[in-house]
């Protein structure tokens, strides 16, 4: 089979993108950090903080439309942070609203995020009986 | 002052090259967005697992800690501390324990945004 090249320029121009946007969300969350930290929330939550401050912002970007317009640019800049996930939630949750809000919101936010917390979880289990095994913990 | 700017700079950098990464498999490869998602996190639990992922956010802060495989990261370490704690009862307890946060701020988030607003014309 012939491996269809693709064109080069197109490729360079998704990586600037996804390293500045990408760059640019995780030094926001620098920011929520020392910001959280400045407030005297407790040094361990303060990354879990910053964290769930992106995910909400992320769901309300979704909402107000603006998230997809900034990930045609940043393309796994925005995917692969935080607000990829909460994108992936919100987004769905969104549109199958029609569905009702239980077989539609509730059931089709997990689409994308109950595969990643299935086997994240399954992954960490995994861990878990491999230090519990040995004793490395 | 520097020590601050240092600090983003690191956290723009690391973070930045991490969705290179992201942005180099969605590139080259065929995985959809979904499997990048799972793939990261899986990632985070087994660099985590194996010692390589602190260092880096000790190095980066947030440029580690908010990419997905600060997530999964995040799961492992949950795991250890749960089964140091707790033995085998950790192995079950620890995954979402340490996640919870984040997954509840998806969902609620998620559910508030559709209640709140109305499906979009893509625009």
């Amino acid at each position: 089979m012939v491996k269809k090249a693709s064109p080069p320029s197109k490729i360079a121009a998704t990586l600037p993108g996804a390293f500045l946007i990408g760059g640019l969300i995780c030094l926001l969350g620098q920011m929520l950090i020392d910001g959280y930290a400045a407030l005297g929330v407790e040094q361990k939550f303060c990354p879990v903080a910053a964290s769930c401050t992106l995910v909400a912002l992320s769901a309300l970007l979704t909402g107000l439309n603006v998230f997809d317009n900034i990930a045609k640019y940043a393309g796994a800049g925005t995917l692969v942070p935080i607000t990829g996930f909460a994108n992936a939630v919100a987004s769905p949750a969104l549109e199958f609203k029609t569905e009702g809000m239980v077989l539609g919101v509730g059931a089709k936010m997990f689409l994308i995020a109950g595969p990643v917390i299935v086997y994240g979880v399954a992954a960490g289990v995994l861990y878990g009986l491999i230090i519990w095994l040995f004793g490395l913990y | 002052m520097s020590v601050i700017f240092l600090s983003y700079l690191k956290a723009f950098v690391v973070g930045g090259l991490i969705c290179l990464v992201g942005q180099l498999l969605i590139d080259f490869t065929k995985l959809t967005p979904a499997r990048i998602l799972v793939a990261f996190v899986v990632a985070g639990v087994f660099l985590s697992g194996l010692g390589l992922y602190q260092p880096l956010i000790d190095f980066a802060g947030a440029g580690a800690t908010v990419p997905l495989t600060g997530f999964g990261a995040t799961i492992a370490r949950g795991v250890r501390d749960a089964v140091r704690e707790y033995g085998f009862m950790g192995i079950l307890l620890g995954p979402l324990t340490a996640s919870a946060a984040g997954i509840t701020a998806a969902m609620i988030a998620g559910l508030i945004v559709s209640l709140v607003f109305k499906s979009g014309d893509k625009s």
